[in-house]
């Protein structure tokens, strides 16, 4: 129908598959998520330091090239586990305040326009809108993660041959692994925190809290009650624990991986039920 | 097979410790059905119920043969839904916000923002297409969650207070626009109102709920009809003959005071006749009305009788 009929017609014609109507929302969240400048910029900035370890192991390689500089020669670099561990530590803050800009404006604006009524009115159910939600962060965050971390792997290996990458092919897994692992608590954090507040400068403001707040109390318990679980409330050390074990790092970590794990996975648990609790169509009002 | 537009069958629905809806039990198959009910009679929870956000405490509800409780996906599919509420998301463009509807609904993405055009274009947006929602004045933002409602093509289009907060003139829009929508013949329509006058331009079908219980279910159609064949005289001159004739016709007739008469029509008979046989034996007809029972007087009647049962 052309709009000047201005009649209403039905739709017969063709419908999307419906396991893929998620990914409209993800669609529709990376048109607005790069509309402000500053984070656009700092999107960008993130891909600085994976650049900075690309020509770090180049010239690593090309010690001809060092000499013209006048450096001294041989190899400056172990690329290695402890390598990658670096270089994942240092982009997982970068992706945690990347989250603190973008979270929190998934999920609040629907909730404080009283939008989530029309989102699942239809055939939208609540775990795909929290899916969908979510994928924005997962996508975006694994740009500048995972992503980068298997290119200058597989550069390294390019480099090296075919020997080092099958030596060192677990690193793939611990890259990709603990990415995942770090993405998923930021991810469920800034949404339960926005779907919590309804309000987008007060969910950024609790990330931050959380993170840093929750890493000054538990070094204050520790202090106080001379212990080391106190670290089960910091998430980056909970995360940084599960981190040392995937890069095979030796070194004696405050909690047990597996007191991690459990950690980590309550919380988890804790913000898919404040998700449940606050992603509804209407409120009961008791 | 044919099923029922909605169907009720023994629904209780609680929120809380509270029961919000008692032991309903009703169907509809007409195209425009208006759900009426004083505040807190269960109305935006029965709705709520059928579009799948509560779970039926005991018995069930369906739609197009489908159970809410199981088929609550295909349901949504097939439903398109107007809420009460201001529902947007406020920096987004009409046009972007309604696409995103579309799509969601399971349109693909092209076909969508066709739709999206169209269906704005259709309400009395389409110069405003490309404002932003949150700039919208409280009319427009009432068509605009019309357009996302119809964007997608369902079967069955519920309207939650759609006049809440309308002048006089964008009230009659959108009264006019649900009659276009309803005389297509491509959807049903539930209209929930507590206005008795918008859902008695728009209905044919009307249920009252009160206290979670339906208190009375009417044809408004019928009633019309009905009410056409009852008619109300003043008669000046010498009536017996008058009466006689009226009764030979096979229509049943009662006096009042002051010579007025109340007349039922009968099947073959037809107000032109009355004036005939008056004319034939040279009767004055001073007065004839036709009985006005309104849906004022139904909703009335029903909120001092209702007792919960049908």
């Amino acid at each position: 129908m052309a709009v000047y009929k201005r009649t209403y017609r039905g739709y017969s014609g063709a419908i999307t598959p419906a396991w893929s109507r998620f990914l409209v929302l993800y669609r529709f969240s990376r048109r607005t998520l790069f509309r402000s400048k500053i984070q656009t910029v700092f999107f960008a900035l993130c891909f600085f330091f994976p650049l900075l370890c690309l020509l770090g192991i180049y010239a690593n390689a090309h010690l001809s090239a060092l000499t013209f500089l006048g450096q001294r020669p041989g190899p400056f670099l172990d690329v290695n586990g402890r390598f990658f561990s670096v270089y994942l530590d240092f982009q997982a803050a970068l992706a945690f305040l990347l989250t603190a800009f973008i979270g929190p404006g998934l999920v609040s604006p629907d909730l404080s326009n009283g939008a989530l009524t029309l989102y699942l009115c239809r055939p939208l159910s609540r775990t795909e809108y929290v899916l969908g939600k979510m994928s924005v962060l997962f996508i975006t965050l694994s740009w500048i993660t995972w992503l980068p971390g298997l290119v200058l792997f597989f550069v390294q290996a390019s480099i090296s041959g075919s020997q080092w990458m099958w030596d060192n092919l677990w690193i793939t897994g611990a890259i990709v692994l603990g990415s995942l692992i770090w993405i998923t608590v930021l991810s469920l954090a800034a949404l339960a925190l926005s779907a919590w507040v309804r309000w987008r400068i007060v969910a950024g403001a609790l990330l931050l809290g959380l993170f840093f707040l929750g890493a000054g109390f538990a070094r204050a318990i520790n202090a106080v009650l001379r212990t080391h679980h106190g670290y089960l409330i910091d998430l980056s050390q909970l995360v940084s624990i599960v981190w040392h074990d995937l890069f095979r790092d030796i070194g004696d970590p405050p909690l047990s991986v597996t007191e991690a794990w459990v950690a980590l996975l309550t919380f988890a648990a804790f913000c898919l039920y404040l998700l449940m609790r606050k992603i509804r169509a209407n409120e009961v009002v008791r | 097979m044919n099923h029922p537009v909605i169907e009720l069958r023994n629904l209780s629905v609680r929120l809380g410790s509270r029961e919000v809806l008692r032991d309903l039990s009703c169907s509809f198959s007409g195209t425009t059905i208006g759900l009426l009910g004083p505040n807190g009679a269960g109305k935006s929870t029965l709705i709520n119920t059928l579009l799948g956000f509560w779970t039926p405490a005991a018995g069930s509800a369906h739609i197009f043969g489908s159970d809410v409780r199981t088929e609550a996906k295909k349901i949504r599919s097939l439903v398109g839904y107007m809420p009460e509420n201001d529902a947007f998301i406020h920096n987004m463009s009409a046009v972007s916000f309604i696409r995103l509807m579309a799509e969601l609904s399971g349109l693909p993405s092209e076909m969508a923002l066709e739709r999206a055009h169209e269906s704005l274009f259709y309400v009395g947006l389409g110069e405003a297409r490309y404002r932003k929602l949150g700039s919208y004045s409280l009319g427009m933002k009432q068509l605009a969650k019309l357009a996302q409602a119809i964007a997608h093509g369902p079967k069955l289009l519920i309207l939650d207070e759609p006049t809440n907060g309308l002048d006089p003139p964008a009230r009659q829009r959108m009264i006019r626009l649900v009659r276009e929508m309803r005389d297509s013949g491509q959807m049903h329509i539930l209209l929930c109102s507590h206005l008795l006058r918008d859902v008695e331009e728009t209905c044919e079908e009307v249920v009252i709920l009160k206290q979670g219980r339906v208190v009375h279910y009417s044809n408004l159609a019928d009633e019309r009809r009905s009410n056409r064949r009852f008619l109300e005289l003043e008669l000046e001159g010498t009536i017996d003959g008058f009466v006689d004739a009226a009764r030979g016709l096979g229509c049943e007739c009662a006096p009042g005071a002051f010579h007025r008469w109340k007349l039922v029509l009968a099947d073959n008979v037809e107000v032109a006749d009355i004036y005939r046989i008056a004319a034939e034996r040279n009767i004055q007809l001073r007065r004839l009305n036709f009985r006005r029972d309104t849906l004022e007087d139904i909703f009335l009647k029903a909120m001092e009788t209702g007792n919960g049962g049908l």
